[in-house]
């Protein structure tokens, strides 16, 4: 968990969109990467500094199933 | 001061966002001559075209920045004068601009053969998309031109929906151009398994039938049964609009690293699909590249720098070095691509075989150019980092 008062940005992955291109992962390579097996796993949330490339994340996902809060 | 944007697809909408992103807070139309806001091509031969179109659903997210654009759609952009700056569209209304974003993209080229037109198809938007798909019926004989990617999603996708699928292309394998010729050989074997016939080193001739096209006649006489025909073979560019006014359009629009027009006429960047733009990390040969991710991209970096002409600024002029990436989806098999493989003169299976999950190198005097996996995407990063060391 993360104190309230430290500003995060939270991201969501629609599991039923993803199909683990991994795009994602060289955007944002703290957030995102891919698992042996290919599957996506994802940090929920993280500092503000990451903002930028989370959104450069949500932006080249080609399933369009990241969402950034 | 005001921004007009010839094209509402992925680059149209990305030029959008870039162009906030970098402060630019004037007024923004983007002409599109499609009914739909910006949506996603990819599944129009895969998911979409197999599962039924819903283009609400394929919608591009919009960010907050660009809920205040005006979206001109069904309007077709007509001309544009740079001296002038103003866009006319086809109902002559004049659209006056400080600074002009080009993004209107490609469309399958059509070629002229003999016979009727009925029957004959295409599939570049979702209303192709949507005629198609009630086309494609179990027992349907489907003819495709052209064995490149789309046309290889295509025929998975209509094998899945249970037609009878025959491809007719001049390459000796399929996807060569951007695969070589091994790996072309098996996707064609992983095609033949799933029922799809090939007539490689042939082309259509004439298509026959009264009303409609029936039947297709080969280049080796060759007469094949036909209830759809789907033209997959190759694009040009939509520039006829930007006719008259001295630009670069041998293939595509011409523009720098920065993704600048040269012209002193106006500020005209341009974007996505239609972009010849040079790559440092290939040579800085101008090149289109027809991949999902460059409208992301060139569109970044086009609304930089419009934003910045805009402003009285000089735009960076760093070199652009963006990874063209590529993924295709055929049957349960994920093929993933990074660089430049079509650029490559000696290519390597490294792991794997072509028949299964594997690993190609793609290689020519500068180095490796390009990579391809087939189900090993995870595998590929890399790869991916030693071909973007290439800067
Ligand atoms: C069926 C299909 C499957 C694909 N699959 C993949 C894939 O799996 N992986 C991948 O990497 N890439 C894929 N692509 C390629 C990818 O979709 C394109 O690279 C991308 O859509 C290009 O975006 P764009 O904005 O440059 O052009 P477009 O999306 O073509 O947008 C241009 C828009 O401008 C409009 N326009 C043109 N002229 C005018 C005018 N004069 N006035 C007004 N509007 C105009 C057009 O109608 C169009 O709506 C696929 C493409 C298709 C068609
Ligand atoms: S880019 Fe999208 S589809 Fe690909 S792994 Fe990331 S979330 Fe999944």
């Amino acid at each position: 968990m993360t104190a309230p008062d430290i500003p995060v940005v939270t991201v969501y992955v629609d599991r039923s969109k993803c199909q683990g291109y991994g795009q994602c992962c060289f955007e944002a390579e703290d957030v995102f990467h891919l698992d042996e097996d290919g599957k996506l796993v994802y940090v929920a949330d993280s500092d503000i500094s990451h903002r930028a490339d989370i959104v450069n994340a949500a932006d080249v996902c080609p399933m369009q199933a990241i969402t950034v809060s | 001061m005001s921004v007009v944007i010839v094209g509402a697809g992925l680059g149209g909408l990305r030029s959008a966002e870039s162009l906030r992103a970098a402060g630019y807070a004037g007024p923004i139309t983007v002409v599109g001559d499609e009914p739909y806001l910006p949506y996603n091509r990819p599944p129009l031969s895969k998911e979409a075209l197999a599962g039924g179109i819903d283009v609400t659903g394929l919608e591009f997210r919009r960010k907050a920045t660009v809920e205040d654009v005006d979206w001109r759609l069904g309007c077709h952009a007509a001309s544009a004068s740079l001296a002038d700056h103003t866009v006319t569209l086809a109902d002559g209304t004049v659209l006056p601009f400080d600074g002009l974003v080009i993004a209107s993209g490609i469309r399958p080229r059509r070629l002229p053969i003999p016979g009727p037109t009925e029957g004959r198809h295409v599939l570049r938007t979702a209303d192709d998309a949507m005629k198609l798909r009630t086309l494609l019926t179990p027992g349907a004989h489907v003819i495709i031109m052209g064995a490149g990617f789309i046309g290889c999603e295509t025929a998975a996708t209509a094998r899945k929906l249970g037609a009878k699928v025959a491809i007719v292309a001049i390459d000796a394998e399929p996807m060569i151009r951007p695969l070589g010729a091994e790996l072309g050989a098996g996707m064609r074997r992983r095609h033949e398994t799933h029922g799809v016939r090939f007539h490689l080193g042939h082309s259509i001739d004439a298509f026959s039938g009264r009303d409609r096209v029936r039947s297709v006649a080969l280049s080796d006489g060759t007469e094949l049964p036909a209830d759809v025909v789907i033209e997959a073979v190759g694009s040009i560019a939509n520039t006829e609009w930007l006719a008259g006014n001295g630009l670069d359009l041998t293939d595509g629009v011409h523009v720098d690293s920065s993704m600048r027009v040269a012209t002193d006429l106006a500020q005209v960047v341009a974007v996505g699909d239609i972009a010849r733009h040079p790559n440092a990390l290939f040579g800085g040969i101008p090149r289109r590249i027809e991949h999902w991710n460059m409208p992301t991209e060139t569109g970044r970096r086009a609304g930089a720098t419009l934003a910045a002409l805009l402003a009285g600024d000089e735009p960076s002029d760093a070199p652009f070095t963006a990874m063209p990436s590529f993924w295709s989806d055929q049957y349960d098999y994920a093929l993933q691509s990074f660089g430049m493989p079509g650029i490559a003169d000696r290519i390597e299976v490294v792991e794997g075989d072509t028949d299964g999950p594997c690993i190609v190198e793609y290689h020519n005097t500068s180095g490796l150019v390009g990579v391809v996996g087939i189900d090993r995407t995870p595998d590929l990063i890399p790869y991916r980092k030693q071909l973007a060391a290439r800067a």
